[in-house]
């Protein structure tokens, strides 16, 4: 094992430790609300903790991987679709629809929801396949055209790039909604790919693209909508999955080692649990009063 | 320097975002960072009206194709823009005290109007155009759910695995058990219902949003350490 | 039977519309027909209740209505009970809304139940501040200083001139101006933003207790909320407005809509089943005839 990955690993067993030790009640904790925080606010020290544990394993990560470190990524089935949409689309002659959700540039899904736009981008420019992305927010049009003509600038092919397929629709989610469908049922893109925030227009858009005829990859982290992408659409990248989706289709080390820090950060939490729950059953109520968010 | 500054300013506000969780004196300027960013959030309403502007002038001007409906849309927002926005500011600029109503009278023994020209309160015509047009036609829309989810469930719910019948009999068992019927069909079933939602339900749903939380924090990680830096198009 | 098996093979693939009008039928005739169907009271409701009824006269609330006229006919039945419950108990209502197209509903809701039905003073008793932009920085920055955020009520009134918001406390300083001075908050939201951010943005750092209604779709993710204490209740879509409706004994639409309800959620499960049914004949019939 590397130096810096032993030390790495020690420090992560004695900070386990001590958390243990903590909710044992060796060491008192930090329970009551504090009226004047003064300089820091103590109680949210477990806060603290964990972000600093998180932003710890992250970077020890993105470390091995830009040291040469191999990660495994399991295969994702959505995002290996992706090409095979976009060269459905060509082989037809249709283009591909990109609804990057109806969320604007301060939900963190439209953010990836535009890192995955470039890498689709460059595969529809690379096959010149025309690609449609209505737009619900306004904030976002300019981010999207930017992401769009940088992909047809780096494949190489800048005059491809057409300005009016980047369309801003309506604020409104159902003019919204309504809108897409008639671009799906005028058009009749060959894929459609939903990626994003979406609400309770997500059926409404999936079913409307079934009846199309096209192929259909959607991906968000909005639980409540994954059931009916799920049954509507082809493939679906629940959750993490969509977050998954940069480090994946660009399999940039530097990336791929966030998604293990993730990972690694994932089992903490589980192990973490599981103390917790035997801590609670056995009467021991340290750690969840530690762990209480103030 | 167009991709630079950007990002330095992300990492600068970002960063101070997150140490002002902790720090308490740094309330007063988080909190006026805050009234910048509801100040810039309206300001995008404003850029969006010009957006659809632009864009269907566009269409009309080039006869693109169904520039007939960007007509119907431009006239509609510039109506409803004119009532709701100008005609206040108007009337307020110029301190004019009359009320600017039209309309009004009886029909079947019902009296309604008139109806103010200006404000979008209730009894102005901006305020009949949201209730008579607006309303029954985004309800409309949210409607259309209940008929889809039941073509989608007619053609793609299919028990083909262990997994699909489990997740068909908990579908069955909630569906029923949360609506009265189900407690005349069998007294058990809103309870069985009750516990799928409060258990297996809660378990899945808080690990999947514990695993999208962790996402989200380590995309917010990545894009203000500018480590992930194509959402500003291309390297 | 040779001349079934078509048949069969198209009912598996019958044109949606069928579906459609199967719905429509199944939805629509309960609401002719008005059967009135036993309603059982959910903990979460339960909740929700409690919560209100131990409000005392005099005591401000804070009413989130953050929905638009999508979800209007799933949510005004829950906001109007709301209402209703608040002003039986003369409690004094500030109400406000994160959704553009909110303000007009939310003002006929409070028009209808706190003027007509209760007859309270518009300014002293309720008001109604309308929509902000901002989202999340605004539910935060709220917490610091209503009129701060709301400089002006829906109407363009200034808020100084509202006496519910203009009294002065014994410090000199407003009586009423954060989520301090606030007993409960109560939100009714269609989406984002909605419950969840209120709760991850307000509930620890201001510490008022709150209460959500919500869609049907939204409810089952928050239950991890209730189940942690953050929420203290929970409505959850139409069936969790015909419970409300129920325990403070005022029937509405959401009493009315729960024979159509029942009878869409059985005909979806009788559509599921035959869809199987046919599934498995057709994938029978055709490995035979392979």
């Amino acid at each position: 094992m590397r130096p810096v990955t032993a030390g790495a690993f020690r420090l992560l067993v004695r900070g386990t430790a001590s958390l243990v030790l903590l909710a044992a009640g060796a060491v008192p904790a930090v329970a009551k609300e504090v009226e004047d925080p003064g300089f820091f606010h103590l109680e949210r020290l477990n806060i603290l903790f964990h972000l600093v544990l998180f932003a710890f394993l992250f970077f020890l990560c993105i470390r091995l991987a830009a040291g040469g470190r191999k990660f495994f990524i399991r295969k994702i089935a959505g995002l290996e679709a992706v090409e095979e949409a976009v060269g459905r689309s060509t082989e037809m002659g249709k283009a591909v629809l990109y609804v990057p959700g109806i969320d604007d540039v301060n939900n963190i899904q439209t953010i990836y929801s535009m890192i995955i736009l470039n890498h689709v981008a460059k595969m529809v420019a690379r096959y010149e396949t025309p690609l449609i992305v209505p737009i619900c927010r306004p904030f976002v049009v300019p981010l999207a055209e930017e992401t769009v003509k940088q992909a047809y600038l780096d494949v190489g092919s800048p005059d491809a790039f057409n300005a009016n397929n980047i369309r801003y629709l309506s604020e409104e989610q159902f003019a919204f909604t309504a809108g897409v469908d008639g671009i799906m049922l005028r058009e009749k893109p060959a894929a459609n790919l939903y990626l994003g925030s979406f609400f309770a227009e997500s059926l409404i858009l999936a079913e409307t693209g079934f009846q199309t005829g096209a192929i259909q990859i959607a991906g968000t982290a909005n639980v409540h909508q994954l059931p009916f992408f799920v049954v509507a659409c082809d493939y679906t990248l629940m959750g993490e999955e969509f977050f998954a989706a940069s480090a994946y289709l660009s399999e940039e080390p530097k990336l791929i080692g966030t998604l293990k820090g993730t990972d690694l950060m994932k089992i903490y939490l589980l192990v973490l649990l599981i103390v917790g729950v035997l801590l609670e059953t056995f009467g021991v109520t340290g750690l969840s009063t530690w762990m209480e968010p103030r | 320097m167009r991709r630079e500054v950007p990002l330095l300013i992300t990492m600068i506000v970002g960063w101070f975002m997150v140490l002002e969780f902790f720090f308490p004196q740094a309330e007063k300027w988080s909190s006026e960072l805050q009234n910048w960013a509801i100040i810039m959030t309206a300001l995008a309403s404003v850029l969006g009206v010009a957006n659809v502007a632009r864009i269907n002038m566009l269409k009309v001007s080039r006869r693109d194709r169904d520039w007939r409906y960007s007509i119907v849309l431009l006239a509609g927002m510039a109506f409803m823009v004119l009532l709701g926005t100008v005609f206040p500011m108007v009337r307020s600029l110029f301190h004019i005290d009359s009320s600017w109503a039209i309309g009004g009278g009886e029909f079947m023994g019902v009296t309604y109007g008139p109806y103010r020209l200006s404000g979008v309160a209730a009894g102005t015509v901006f305020n009949q155009f949201y209730d008579f047009m607006f309303v029954p036609m985004q309800a409309t829309m949210f409607a259309l759910l209940a008929f889809f989810i039941a073509s989608a469930a007619y053609r793609s719910f299919r028990i083909r695995s262990v997994e699909a019948g489990l997740l068909a009999i908990a579908a069955v068992v909630i569906m029923i058990g949360r609506v009265p019927l189900g407690r005349e069909i069998w007294h058990g079933l809103p309870e069985i219902s009750d516990w799928i939602m409060s258990v297996p339900n809660l378990a899945a749903k808080r690990a999947i949003l514990i695993g999208a939380a962790l996402g989200a924090i380590a995309t917010g990680l990545k894009v203000i350490m500018g480590i992930e830096r194509n959402f500003l198009g291309g390297d | 039977m040779a001349g079934s098996e078509p048949i069969l093979e198209r009912l598996e693939h019958a044109d949606r519309r069928w579906i459609f009008l199967i719905m429509l039928v199944a939805i629509t005739v309960p609401l002719f027909l008005r059967v009135d169907l036993p309603i059982r009271v959910s903990p979460e409701v339960k909740g929700f209740y409690a919560a209100l009824e131990a409000l005392e006269p005099g005591d401000i609330v804070y009413f989130a209505a953050d929905y638009d006229p999508g979800s209007k006919p799933e949510l005004d039945p829950m906001i109007k009970a709301a209402l209703d419950h608040l002003c039986r108990k003369d409690v004094r209502i500030i109400a406000a809304t994160l959704w553009p197209a909110g303000p007009p509903l939310l003002e006929a809701a409070l028009d209808s139940i706190a003027m007509g039905r209760y007859h309270k003073t518009y300014g002293t008793d309720f008001v109604n501040l309308g929509f902000k932009e901002g989202k999340e920085n605004v539910m935060v920055q709220l917490g610091k200083s209503f009129r701060a955020v709301y400089p002006n009520d829906y109407y363009g009134t200034p808020v100084g001139e509202l006496p519910l918001l203009a009294a002065k406390n014994a410090a000199g300083g407003w009586a009423v101006d954060t989520f301090r001075d606030v007993k409960l908050l109560v939100n009714i939201s269609a989406g984002y933003p909605g419950t969840k951010e209120w709760v991850q943005q307000v509930r620890t750092r201001y510490d008022i207790p709150i209460v959500s209604g919500c869609t049907a779709v939204s409810a089952p993710e928050d239950y991890a909320y209730i189940r942690s204490n953050q929420l203290s209740g929970l409505l959850g879509g139409l069936s969790g407005a015909a419970e409300y409706e129920k325990m403070i004994g005022v029937p509405g639409w959401g009493t009315v809509g729960m024979s159509a309800q029942s009878l869409g959620h059985v005909t979806i499960v009788v559509l599921i089943l035959i869809g199987n049914v046919l599934y498995f004949l057709n994938r029978r019939r055709r490995k035979e005839a392979a």
